[in-house]
């Protein structure tokens, strides 16, 4: 599984980015991770809130920082 | 009934009086009654926007005409989150479903101006007729000012080549429980209570000082004025402040009750949210510098006119 992170690098970015990096460690898979910050990728998305969640290709959240557990129910 | 008790309080409970009681009276009853509506605004505006969210504007605005589209995207910039690290992608995500620049600025001025915060404080220390009076006089703005920017042929100005989307607009619908949506809005509100709480009450100390200790003439002769340069002089001051929104408004309410013009009270709180240079700077990063000059123009002259219109009929 890829998951991306979509955000042009505000607080609440970096925060995503944490709950993501603790979801992924408690869940015990393998999954790969990336931050997107160019723009041109992030509106190839259709995404206008930042930040967002991606997972494998598809848009998962906008404009809010999940809770682990809300991330955990997505893998 | 809280007044009272806050005066009753500081009375007979710490003792002070005089200039000093008056302040510290001033103080607790301020800070307290202002937190209290901040969190029960900020939680009514979070939990409306639980239903909705900028990709769903997005897809509703697409396709309308030009002014209907200014009059739509300033009242969606309302209820739509806004933060100003967004402000780019929520700009090229409009162009790009091919919405009119003008009707992309309606948004961008409306969302920031009429944020939940700014309602919330004025509602507290205003009451809810000037409030009313902020919200529709922001609307105005909003939506003349992207028009006019809409007629001038500004599109040259963005500096980004931005792919229209093609097909139908998707927006993905996540079903959400009640409880859900009111976790979310609670949590929301915490988020942005935790930043703003402290700017409330050094806000409010610096009025409460005003309040107990500089007299009113002082004010009026210096803020006070209906001079011409008063508005002018209140918007560009309000602009480098938007970090402190929520301190600045408790000290506007003592100015004007010792004597400022609501006009130029009012034209500066707009100044304050509508124009921040954090904003300008990010908005540089795909927009011509001469395009955020000519933002800035618009809304700068509106809320001035504004100010002016204000201290001539109130």
């Amino acid at each position: 599984m890829k998951i991306e992170i979509l955000g042009t690098g505000c607080a609440k970015c970096n925060e995503l980015e944490a709950k993501v990096r603790q979801a992924v460690a408690q869940s015990g898979k393998f999954m790969q991770i990336e931050k997107v910050a160019d723009l041109q990728k992030i509106m190839a998305y259709g995404v206008m809130s930042t930040p967002a969640l991606v997972i494998d290709g598809e848009v998962k959240s906008t404009g809010k920082v999940l809770s682990v557990e809300e991330i955990l129910a997505l893998f | 009934m809280w007044y009272e008790l806050s005066q009753s309080f500081v009375q007979n409970t710490l003792h002070v009086s005089g200039a000093l009681g008056s302040s510290v009276h001033f103080f607790i009853y301020d800070t307290i009654k202002i937190w209290f509506l901040l969190i029960t605004i900020i939680f009514a505006v979070s939990f409306m926007r639980t239903w909705f969210n900028t990709e769903m504007v997005r897809a509703y605005l697409a396709g309308k005409g030009e002014f209907t589209g200014n009059v739509l995207a300033s009242l969606f910039g309302i209820i739509t989150p806004f933060c100003t690290c967004s402000a780019i992608p929520l700009f090229l995500g409009f162009l790009q479903a091919r919405i009119p620049i003008g009707v992309t600025f309606s948004f961008l001025i409306s969302a920031p101006l009429n944020n939940e915060i700014a309602i919330a404080m004025l509602f507290g220390l205003f009451g809810f007729k000037i409030a009313a009076i902020y919200i529709a006089f922001g609307l105005s703005v909003a939506i003349i000012g992207g028009w006019i920017i809409g007629k001038m042929g500004v599109e040259k100005y963005v500096l980004l080549d931005i792919p229209t989307l093609s097909g139908d607009l998707h927006v993905s619908k996540t079903e959400e429980s009640f409880q859900e949506r009111l976790r979310e809005a609670w949590k929301a509100t915490y988020d942005i209570f935790k930043k703003i709480y402290l700017w409330v009450m050094l806000g409010v100390a610096v009025g409460a000082w005003f309040h107990g200790y500089v007299p009113a003439e002082f004010i009026a002769t210096y803020a006070g004025g209906d001079a011409w340069y008063s508005v002018p002089l209140a918007v560009i001051i309000g602009i480098p402040m938007y970090a402190s929104a929520a301190g600045v408004m408790p000290l506007v309410e003592v100015l004007t009750d010792k004597g400022m013009l609501l006009g130029s009270a009012l034209s500066f709180m707009m100044a304050v949210t509508a124009l921040s240079l954090p904003e300008a700077i990010i908005l540089k990063q795909v927009l011509h510098v001469r395009l955020i000059a000519l933002f800035f123009a618009i809304i700068g002259l509106g809320i001035m006119a504004l100010g002016f219109i204000f201290n001539m009929i109130l």
